[in-house]
């Protein structure tokens, strides 16, 4: 997983509430076998409109959504932020997160800011008043910025030091690495191992 | 788990287990890392778990603790054609390809040691006692048999420990489950599970590492045992759990992976002392009398709603809890059963002998020898799937094969099959079965199948009868079994 410190990018006022991961990307994506490629699923049915935020040209390259309340409810599928990753989004704010998309944002390295709803219209005028803007995330002073509009946004401790040191579930585990490797020299010779294949 | 405070206390085999594979102890809250011995891995889900090291940079770390099979989507019909579905192929075919990449050994479609990814690590000698065993699978419960704490784990942790060989894993509960006495003829292992899931519910073991313990568990084989600790999981348990001892040791000894000389003494003296301490104290008991069990079969839709093949479908008026009395409602409605209809009257379609719960050569045997010489009911169908292409070979050679299909039955080549609804065999809709898997959930063999879970001898005595039967029903020459 990349650190993530400071970024900025294009901003996108998705003017929707209670959007739930199977808008985000509907079940039938689920079958794939891979973790990556999903950029083309994610919001596929509201994508067939061309009036959708994303279908329009300044919107297009989007990194930075700042969404309605209750964003990622409903079925817990990981997929929905490998959509979001795989399209380029790098942050969501919303004022109102599901527990289960926050903590599946976190282990990609996707931000989840909650932010006031009273900042999200902020966001969404300041974003409408000038198609194309970038938002500036800063992961170090968890601020959110748009020219002279700086809100703060929340992220938990443990989730905002994982992406500062670019930690995945595995990282955080391969810092114990010398443990691991401490262990594997006093495993007994009686355990089993699978190779050299023995009974074919 | 208070033993950690203090490590001269009494402890259970699980807590021994645990002891024995912490590489960091969490603090503040967080999780242990445990070592893991042996990771299993099948076609379902592992594909992501290889995308994401792919992604990540990462290599396998032990490609010498991991060992792969192909056996959810396998068909067990035209093995040596290419699969017709394509979704199942890709599954496949992606296992193969990470196999080779990563370096992974795999049993293919058509390898003698190919099957039921829990029936070919027991069969190579890999499962055995005080070691840890993780798998995408919930039925990983069933490696407990050995004495080893074996854990269902989700795709992100299939990847965790594949490249890690470690797990973060939060401390457990401990529940014995006492089996005092002696089965009656015709009631078996699965009987004892069944009856346990009925008595504690489908979420009474959440949170805990069940023990199987007493008189009536030490008396059976290992391939019993695995039946018992398979549906652990059905109770809601993180794991199900048997102490090894000479019954396991017989088992073990001169398996492919099974240690050898001065390994095998070595093995042997550290098993010894796994059982659990005569002090130790579980967080909870259960207890349930042998003597008195009589073969069990399920009437619903969850293994806990399951009643003695002597009683009648229950009804739901008479049940005080809401939820439950709710959910039997249902149940009874899917299944299309009227309260009390005795469970011996209900007519299958067709019997279902196979699963990781009773796939194994002694289920087989004990099948058999219940149908040989008989007719199967008219209109029913049997399926007969070993669990594994070893087991499917060793009961071609001692003519197994043959009794089943003079009876009528179909004879298969090994696979999940129709224990659930992801391969050729299925069950149509409202079509009734009687099987010895491990759950009868709403279409889990397939769109609208109806399935009552019972034992091999059960199933066979159905397969003659056409109406669930034990082996007592049955004309006097064979009421013996
Ligand atoms: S036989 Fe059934 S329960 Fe066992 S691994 Fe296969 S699908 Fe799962």
């Amino acid at each position: 997983m990349e650190k993530f410190e400071v970024f900025s990018g294009v901003g996108v006022p998705l003017r929707r509430s209670n959007v739930d991961t199977d808008q985000i990307i509907p079940a039938v994506f689920l079958k794939r076998i891979t973790k990556t490629g999903f950029e083309d699923a994610l919001f596929s049915a509201w994508r067939n409109d061309p009036t959708f935020i994303l279908n329009q040209p300044a919107y297009k390259a989007g990194q930075v959504l700042v969404a309605g309340p209750d964003f990622g409810t409903g079925s817990s599928r990981e997929h929905a932020v490998w959509a979001l990753r795989d399209y380029g989004f790098k942050a969501v704010l919303s004022s109102k997160f599901a527990d289960i998309f926050r903590g599946n944002a976190g282990k990609q390295g996707l931000v989840a800011g909650v932010i006031s709803e009273a900042d999200t219209e902020r966001l969404w005028a300041a974003i409408e008043a000038n198609p194309g803007v970038s938002i500036t995330i800063n992961l170090i002073d968890r601020t959110a910025s748009l020219g002279e509009i700086v809100i703060p946004f929340e992220i938990d401790d443990y989730t905002r030091w994982r992406l500062l040191e670019g930690l995945d579930d595995i990282g955080l585990t391969l810092r114990d690495e010398q443990a691991i490797t401490d262990f594997e020299a006093k495993r007994e010779s009686w355990r089993p191992k699978t190779l050299p294949a023995k009974g074919v | 788990m208070t033993q950690q405070a203090n490590p001269a206390a009494a402890l259970t085999l699980a807590e021994k287990v645990w002891n024995n594979h912490l590489v960091a102890k969490g603090e503040n809250g967080s999780p242990d890392l445990l070592y893991i011995d042996l990771h299993l891995v099948h076609e379902v889900t592992s594909p992501q778990a290889f995308d994401g090291l792919r992604l990540a940079g990462r290599p396998v770390r032990r490609p010498d603790l991991t060992i792969a099979t192909e056996d959810h989507n396998t068909p067990t019909l035209d093995i040596d054609k290419p699969i017709a579905d394509p979704v199942s192929r890709t599954q496949i075919e992606a296992l193969r390809h990470n196999a080779k990449e990563f370096g992974i050994r795999l049993h293919s479609l058509g390898d003698a040691n190919q099957g039921i990814v829990h029936v070919v690590g027991p069969q190579l000698g890999l499962t055995m006692p005080g070691i840890t065993v993780v798998c995408g699978d919930s039925h990983t419960s069933t490696h407990g048999a050995f004495g080893a704490l074996a854990m269902g784990i989700g795709t992100s942790e299939v990847e965790h420990v594949l490249a890690t060989q470690t797990l973060p894993l939060t401390p457990f509960k401990t529940m014995a489950i006492n089996v005092e006495g002696k089965l009656r003829p015709g009631v078996t292992a699965k009987d004892i599970i069944l009856a346990v899931i009925a008595k504690i519910g489908t979420g009474g073991g959440q949170g805990f590492v069940l023990e199987y313990r007493g008189s009536a568990i030490r008396e059976l084989s290992m391939e019993a045992r695995m039946t018992i600790c398979n549906m652990s999981i059905e109770a809601g348990a993180r794991a199900g759990m048997v102490a090894p001892d000479q019954i396991t040791y017989d088992y073990l000894e001169g398996r492919p992976h099974s240690p050898s000389g001065a390994d095998w003494d070595a093995a042997v003296a550290y098993w010894n002392t796994l059982p659990s301490d005569a002090d130790a104290v579980f967080d909870a008991e259960v207890f349930l009398d042998a003597n008195t069990l009589d073969p069990f079969v399920t009437w619903g839709t969850n293994p806990g709603q399951g009643v003695s093949l002597l009683d009648s479908v229950p009804d739901p008026a008479t049940m005080t809890d809401p939820n439950e009395r709710a959910a039997a409602e249902r149940a009874l409605e899917y299944m299309d059963l009227k309260a009390g209809t005795p469970m011996r009257e209900i007519r299958v379609d067709t019997v279902f002998l196979g699963s990781c719960t009773n796939s194994r050569i002694e289920d087989l045997r004990a099948a058999a020898e219940i149908i040989e010489g008989q007719t199967k009911a008219q209109g029913l169908r049997m399926l007969v799937v070993p669990g594994s292409a070893k087991i499917r070979l060793q009961a071609e050679a001692e003519g197994l094969d043959k009794v089943f299909k003079d009876f009528g039955a179909e004879w298969r080549f090994a696979g999940c099959s129709m224990c659930l609804g992801m391969n050729p065999d299925q069950l149509a809709v409202g079509e009734r079965a009687a099987s010895t898997s491990n759950r009868n959930f709403e279409g889990r063999q397939g769109k609208g199948s109806r399935t009552h879970l019972v034992s091999p001898v059960v199933a066979a005595a159905t397969a003659i009868r056409g109406t669930l039967a034990s082996p007592a029903d049955l004309p006097a020459q064979k009421a013996s079994n």
